[in-house]
């Protein structure tokens, strides 16, 4: 009797975690179709190689694609040593008490904290106080902060997951702390330090909030030149062309146009993740 | 037999926070020895293994006090060098622990954070040291195979000549063949025979047979407490303490 009732039970709970995926993944697939099927005919090789032309009713989207690849570039040059270096100092060598735990609690509370309060302290710090103007570099160090406390995490649990034996097993052949973690602990922690690390940079390429005030541009005739210039991005572009544009009908497909130029993008990165970490995993043997 | 010490502890007590894991241990071990060292789980007999060469400062809340005097050099004090110590006291652990690196690179990783890149000199140190732990007839066709891919006993072994590899003078064997099957564990007990004649060992275990063939002397602990020491022979027949009679006997344990 007990066994037969488990037997639905089981049925049940298989039956709604089920549900679950399928829901979660029909939402998927139906804002996928959506953009490919209102955006596929703005899509063409002048769409992603040409300037914007005629008040941004005409032409392509070259340099909002330049711009998002370089103040991604600019992200991941200033959070991905620093977010990396924290995790290592954290995981490592901190002494785990009251003021650590505080720090990592403080971490995972900034990852929740809403993009466009980054934009606005980027405004204060970066372009206000250290006097860089809106510029590319100030968006770039903006989204490194909005990034930082994502990769932090992401790395210390990769860090979290090499086993404790792999330190003393190098310990004990009398390798210092500095030799032990860079030749047995970074090496394997690596791949998922740089999952985590490119998903966050994934998100960086896809915010708004936090280059609004500080360096995109609504339009530029010109390509950024410097790290001082303001440049044109691909979410503040779909932003533009979705809501502000004076006519939106008329603009939407090459809004959703822009939209599949931006999962494409953030798509290949998560790609490049995936093939990078397959790959270095190969090199630990197993 | 005085001139012949290598460790010599004095009144070391050893303490995880507040809780005291070993008290007051003084013990002598003689150079090119066999020292099993037995007593009941949580007897403190790994923390003692561990202090010899300051594995536990690895734990935050261990403290302790006394003295461990290796070679003449107390190795509580402040200012020793624990690099140094533990290319000098090698260290096997229960469950082997080869790296995910093939075995040659396991071996050479000692000599290679030595800073040592002679090519000829590390491939001769590596053939010794597998030689020294009897693994070389088993995989000089395959030193660039992944150690995982050896066989438990194997690993373990490879283990032992990766420790040997950085000619330590004293081996700290952490209950080395718990994990392996009966004829693994001969394996190492014999290889052990063999070591003596170079090293000095220190052996935990739990198997009082194993402690009985492998060791000249034993040492029994019992909650933190050394409760007796002698030679292994008259320590497994005639007893001085009647604690010790019981345990050895299994009464309990």
């Amino acid at each position: 009797m007990t066994n037969r009732r488990n037997n639905i039970t089981e049925k049940i709970g298989f039956g709604i975690l089920t549900l679950c995926l399928i829901v979660v993944v029909l939402i998927i697939v139906v804002i996928f179709t959506n953009i490919i099927i209102n955006g596929h005919s703005a899509i063409s090789w002048d769409f992603i190689t040409k300037a914007p032309t005629d008040g941004m009713t005409k032409g392509g989207i070259m340099p909002a694609i330049i711009g998002t690849f370089f103040v991604t570039v600019i992200t991941a040059i200033f959070s991905i040593p620093l977010g990396m270096g924290c995790a290592i100092y954290l995981n490592e060598y901190a002494t785990q008490n009251m003021f650590t735990r505080l720090i990592r609690i403080s971490i995972r509370n900034l990852a929740g904290v809403p993009s466009i309060v980054y934009g606005l302290f980027g405004v204060m710090l970066f372009v206000e106080f250290m006097h860089l103007g809106t510029c590319i570099l100030a968006s770039g160090l903006t989204l490194s902060l909005m990034t930082l406390p994502m990769m932090i995490t992401a790395s210390e649990e990769a860090l979290k997951n090499i086993p404790m034996s792999f330190r003393e097993g190098s310990l004990a052949l009398g390798a210092t702390k500095w030799q032990a973690i860079r030749t047995n602990v970074l090496p394997y922690a690596i791949p998922g330090m740089l999952t985590g690390t490119i998903l966050g940079l994934s998100r960086a390429a896809g915010e708004t909030a936090p280059i609004l005030f500080t360096g995109v541009a609504f339009y530029l005739p010109y390509l950024p030149k410097g790290l001082f210039d303001q440049f044109m991005a691909l979410p503040y572009h779909l932003y533009i062309m979705a809501t502000q544009h004076h006519d939106i009908t008329l603009v939407r497909p090459l809004a959703y146009g822009t939209a599949m130029v931006l999962i494409v993008l953030v798509f290949m990165m998560n790609l490049g993740a995936i093939i990078l970490r397959y790959r270095l995993r190969k090199n630990r043997k197993e | 037999m005085e001139k012949n010490i290598i460790i010599k502890t004095k009144n070391f007590n050893f303490y995880y926070g507040d809780v005291k894991a070993l008290t007051d241990v003084n013990i002598k071990i003689e150079k090119n020895s066999v020292t099993g060292i037995i007593g009941p789980s949580g007897c403190g007999k790994s923390t003692f293994l561990r202090s010899l060469n300051l594995m536990n400062n690895l734990i935050l809340s261990a403290r302790y006090e006394g003295q461990i005097i290796i070679d003449g050099e107390d190795i509580l004090h402040k200012d020793i060098d624990v690099v140094a110590l533990r290319r000098r006291v090698g260290m096997v652990f229960q469950k082997s622990n080869p790296f995910p690196k093939t075995v040659f690179e396991n071996v050479a990783y000692g000599l290679k954070i030595n800073g040592i890149t002679n090519r000829d000199f590390i491939d001769q140190k590596i053939e010794e040291s597998l030689k020294g732990a009897a693994l070389w007839e088993e995989v000089k066709d395959r030193l660039n195979v992944s150690a995982f891919d050896l066989s438990g006993g194997q690993q373990q072994r490879l283990c032992i000549a990766r420790a040997l590899a950085v000619e330590p003078e004293i081996l700290l064997m952490d209950e080395p063949a718990s994990a392996l099957d009966p004829t693994a564990t001969l394996k190492i007990e014999e290889l052990i025979q063999e070591l003596k004649k170079k090293y000095t060992i220190i052996i935990v275990t739990h198997n009082m047979q194993q402690a009985a063939r492998v060791s000249d002397y034993t040492a029994f602990f019992m909650m933190g407490k050394l409760v007796e020491y002698n030679k292994t022979n008259i320590m497994f027949t005639n007893p001085e303490n009647k604690i010790t009679e019981d345990y050895i006997t299994g009464r309990f344990g």
